[in-house]
């Protein structure tokens, strides 16, 4: 069984001033599911990238060997030739073309220059059938949900006689019923032979389908566990991956709960696009002053189109219901009026609704309030970067100064300086929507912690989350959501992840 | 000599706002050479000022409307517009000046409400809304002139294109002495402002500007001042149209950085969904970009006209494309969010000594073209060259952070680690202090 199929030696990786990869070390068996952890930055991404030929092979140091041959890789074509393909976070994806085209995309099947369409459809439809996906080859792309996508991404792979598949965070767009299927078509194909190598940030899941785990930190090979040795466990992995011990997860916190701040009543959305479909059915929720309200749901279940309805009608239309403050009701029609009113969304996509990537620190915390900075339409800029400087001390964003790029931060820092910017604003209720999305454990912590100070303070806090522990570990109170309707409203001595579970399954008439 | 190293270390992260600087002196060295110093003759240099004005007028609009990440391809058109009208007004109905200019930059107004209403509030892309505008203003004109030209026009609207302010030392001195009080003080002006925010930005630490790049910039454009002063003050003085102008693009600079209105412009172009979701009202900000533009183009019609002496059917044709230019060759990014007033003035002024020297080299329209089609291309490309290679721009590097390495705050980033290269090219780092790479707005 232990027939190795990848042996990464000693694998140096500089770039102009800065070592990204330091004699690292990696080997993969034969048909394993080998997971690699390690924290934003430490280099799991850089290393997949050497692998795949995204950086041809003069411009690093060390060997790799691939079936004992040793591999000089210029291009991502030359490392797909001998069987290993890598699938992005991002996926690869025309969105117009077809289920079929995309599979072939680059690699169509052609005689003289001319697509055979029927072999094409065929072929993808022989492919869909290995990954499980019954979906007709000709749809396009853009009308299947993201976790179809990464299905069609492991076809494509496929196509290409995969014999190495290098998934990046393929779960992190994902509900938890298609991490699941996922999951078990990387075992179902591990079953045919195929070995993978995946990058993840979701312990549960490397628990559940690795065979081995290399913790990667600070771009050197930490060490790799075996299950076959009894060595893969969540607390080793976090041992290795942070260097340091985490005895709670989640901050303490005694809650103080006063009387209601926002309630909303019988808040139904429709699809923007689609009038026929309704995605928020007849919800009413309430939140109080200092407390945390998870809101739970599986992809698609409505929580975002729910908190984007309120926030200023951001999203669908034929919106009805009603929202009331301190028992008055307001109108939150508009974001400014829902700013105005004391409400503030914080978004799940932050590079793409939360900040803006070219612009310097201040200016982004300033963004949402700058008419708090100003007299009679202009700006006081000593006021801006005190204010700026201020948040950056107190929430710990890492970073020069205030006059640093938001674009050039982590992932933990960007949500930092969007917090910042809510913050600011000075909110009765903010809607955190997965607030700790693709950052890493540490700053994790610095989240929860935040959101505890915020809750102390006596704000509202509605935190949306596809985390279920992190919903258990920091929250009050807990609405579930399942396809638009709340189904479930369950404090938090009550809640457990399968008693959320269920109610989030539930389907209701 | 680790000044220097540092300097130098600067000035390759600000490749871009140095190189258009550098790029300007050059080509006024190349030209003052070619033509043997006729480039730099007191009236020749009064000349360019009062030849480019109306440009620079409209790139201060353009600018701004291209940094909220739009277009507007009908300047050219609502310019000739405004000049027929204010024929018909003037001319025609015999309005006097002081009534004709306010109704033209009324005029100018509604036009921009007109297209600003198409693209904020209907969501027409404004590429087509002012390409549409373009043909419209442009038949309007023709309409209004009945494809005759209207002149002559009264010696004060005339007085905005080739007016200069009145010799207060009556012709006898050497030098015109109201320009050298102008020129002399506004020098002095900049100095101290930019000495002031200097140290507003160290006592921040927001600086990492270094003290000798900072010297000799300020000493250069001192220099550059004065010496436009005393070259204009030895023809006939201070040009109106230049009045007009400074105050204008100190006014729309102010504004740009330090108003709500300037600051929402950015956040729109930098980032749509974040500024809508941040309870910027996008739709009022634009609409009043394009009504800004409008009474801009406007302005730039006047002056033109006066210049001109006359309203003519073509007036304006290709205004458009050279104040598109002058923004793009100023450094404003093509998908919005980046650029400043200045930038495009030094855009245009590089057009405008292209325009200007060729001529007096006598190339013909088909090499001035040629030309001036380069230079924007070569601009703009090395534009998105710089930025692929700090990692700005393209999408793959996107995915990459910035590596960390332990570093002071309060200390300035080191030189090696400021190249954008560095930072765009290490992968993604883990919650550190990220090094360099801090630009000032």
């Amino acid at each position: 069984m232990n027939v190795p199929i990848l042996q990464m030696r000693g694998i140096t990786k500089t770039f102009p001033g800065v070592k990204a990869l330091q004699d690292v070390t990696l080997d993969v068996n034969r048909g394993e599911v080998h997971a690699i952890c390690g924290e934003n930055g430490a280099g799991k991404s850089t290393l997949m990238k050497v692998l795949s030929g995204v950086y041809p092979h003069n411009t690093f140091d060390g060997d790799i060997l691939f079936e004992n041959e040793p591999c000089d890789f210029s291009t991502i074509s030359d490392s797909e030739k001998r069987g290993i393909v890598i699938i992005h976070q991002e996926l690869a994806l025309s969105p117009y073309l077809s289920i079929a085209e995309n599979i072939f995309l680059g690699n169509e099947l052609a005689s003289r220059g001319w697509v055979d369409w029927r072999k094409t459809n065929l072929e993808a439809a022989k492919l869909l059938a290995r990954v499980g996906l019954s979906e007709n080859p000709v749809t396009p792309i853009q009308h299947i949900s993201v976790g179809k996508q990464q299905l069609v991404e492991i076809a494509k792979a496929l196509s290409k006689e995969v014999k190495l598949l290098i998934l990046d965070e393929p779960t992190a767009a994902l509900n938890d019923e298609d991490s699941g299927h996922l999951l078990d078509l990387i075992l179902h194909l591990k079953g045919q032979g195929v070995t993978s190598i995946i990058i993840s940030h979701k312990l549960n899941e490397i628990r559940k389908v690795a065979d081995a785990v290399t913790i990667i930190r600070d771009g050197r090979t930490i060490e790799t566990l075996r299950l076959d040795q009894g060595q893969i466990t969540q607390e080793r992995i976090i041992r290795g991956m942070v260097g340091r011990d985490l005895e709670s997860l989640y901050p303490d916190r005694t809650p103080s709960i006063g009387e209601e701040v926002l309630r909303i009543e019988d808040w139904t959305v429709q699809h923007p696009q689609d009038h026929s479909r309704t995605v928020v059915h007849n919800a009413s929720l309430n939140v109080r002053k200092g407390e945390v309200v998870g809101l739970a749901g599986l992809m698609g279940a409505g929580r975002t189109e729910l908190a984007m309805s309120v926030f200023g009608r951001t999203y669908g239309r034929a919106v009805s219901g009603k929202v009331f403050k301190h028992g008055q009701e307001i109108n939150t029609s508009t974001v400014s009026e829902a700013i105005r009113h004391g409400i503030a969304y914080a978004t799940e996509d932050r590079k793409h609704y939360g900040l803006n990537l070219i612009e310097d620190i201040k200016r982004n915390v300033s963004m949402a309030a700058l008419r708090k900075l100003a007299k009679r339409g202009w700006v006081d800029g000593n006021e801006e970067t005190i204010v700026a400087n201020r948040y950056r001390t107190s929430m710990n964003i890492k970073a020069p100064s205030v006059a640093a790029i938001t674009g050039k931060l982590s992932g933990g820092n960007q949500q930092k300086v969007v917090l910042s910017k809510w913050m600011f604003s000075d909110p009765d209720v903010l809607i955190l929507d997965e607030p700790t999305r693709g950052i890493d454990v540490g700053a994790k912590f610095e989240i929860y912690t935040i959101i505890a100070e915020l809750a102390a303070e006596g704000k509202a806090v509605i935190v949306i989350s596809s985390e279920l522990p992190e919903l258990l570990g920091i929250c009050d109170r807990i609405y579930t959501l399942s396809a638009g309707h709340i189904t479930g409203e369950v404090p938090i001595a009550e809640a457990t992840q399968e008693s959320l579970m269920h109610y989030m399954t539930q389907e209701k008439e | 000599m680790s000044a220097l190293r540092e300097s130098l270390g600067f000035l390759t992260s600000r490749l871009r706002q140095v190189g258009i600087f550098v790029a300007l002196i050059l080509i006024v060295l190349l030209f003052q050479v070619l033509t043997d110093g006729i480039l730099l003759q007191p009236q020749n240099v009064t000349n360019l000022v009062v030849q480019n004005s109306y440009i620079l007028i409209l790139a201060i609009g353009m600018v701004m409307v291209i940094i909220a990440g739009h277009i507007d391809l009908s300047v050219g058109s609502i310019a000739g517009f405004i000049g027929a009208v204010s024929g018909v007004m003037i001319v025609h109905w015999g309005w006097a000046w002081w009534i004709a200019i306010p109704a033209c930059l009324l005029v100018g107004a509604l036009v921009g409400a007109w297209q600003g209403y198409w693209i904020a509030y209907v969501g027409i892309p404004a590429f087509i809304v002012t390409l549409a505008g373009m043909l419209i203003f442009r038949g309007l004109t023709l309409i209004t002139l009945k494809n005759q030209q209207i002149t002559p026009f009264p010696d004060e609207l005339r007085a905005l294109g080739g007016g200069f302010l009145p010799d207060i030392s009556g012709g006898t001195s050497m030098l015109e002495w109201l320009t050298v009080i102008l020129g002399v003080g506004g020098t002095a002006a900049i100095l101290f402002q930019s000495i002031k925010e200097r140290r507003v930005r160290r006592k921040f630490n927001l600086e990492n500007e270094p003290m000798a790049w900072f010297a000799t910039k300020t000493a250069f454009i001192a220099v550059l001042m004065l010496t436009i002063t005393f070259l204009l003050a030895s023809y006939r003085g201070t040009p109106i149209v230049l009045i007009v102008l400074a105050v204008l693009v100190i006014a729309y600079s102010a504004l740009m950085s330090n108003s709500i209105f300037g600051r929402h412009t950015y956040a729109i172009g930098g980032n749509l969904h974040a500024a809508e979701l941040s309870g910027i009202k996008t739709k009022a900000v634009t609409f009043r970009l394009f009504v800004n533009m409008g009474v801009l183009a406007a302005l730039a019609g006047l002056v033109f006209t006066a210049r001109l002496n006359s309203a003519q059917p073509a007036g304006g044709t290709g205004f458009e494309l050279d104040s598109i230019a002058a923004a793009f060759i100023g450094g404003a990014a093509v998908q919005g969010g980046i650029g400043t007033v200045a930038g495009a003035m030094i855009g245009g002024l590089i057009m405008g000594v292209l325009n200007n020297g060729m001529s007096i080299l006598g190339l013909g329209t088909d090499y001035q073209q040629l030309i001036k089609g380069l230079v924007l291309l070569l601009a703009v490309g090395f534009d998105i060259f710089n930025k692929n290679r700090s990692g700005g721009g393209s999408t793959i590097a996107k995915r990459f952070k910035w590596k960390t390495a332990p570093s002071d705050s309060a200390e300035e980033p080191r030189p090696a680690a400021k190249t954008p290269a560095a930072v765009a090219a290490v992968a993604k780092p883990a919650e550190a202090q990220p090094v360099g790479a801090v630009e000032n707005p």
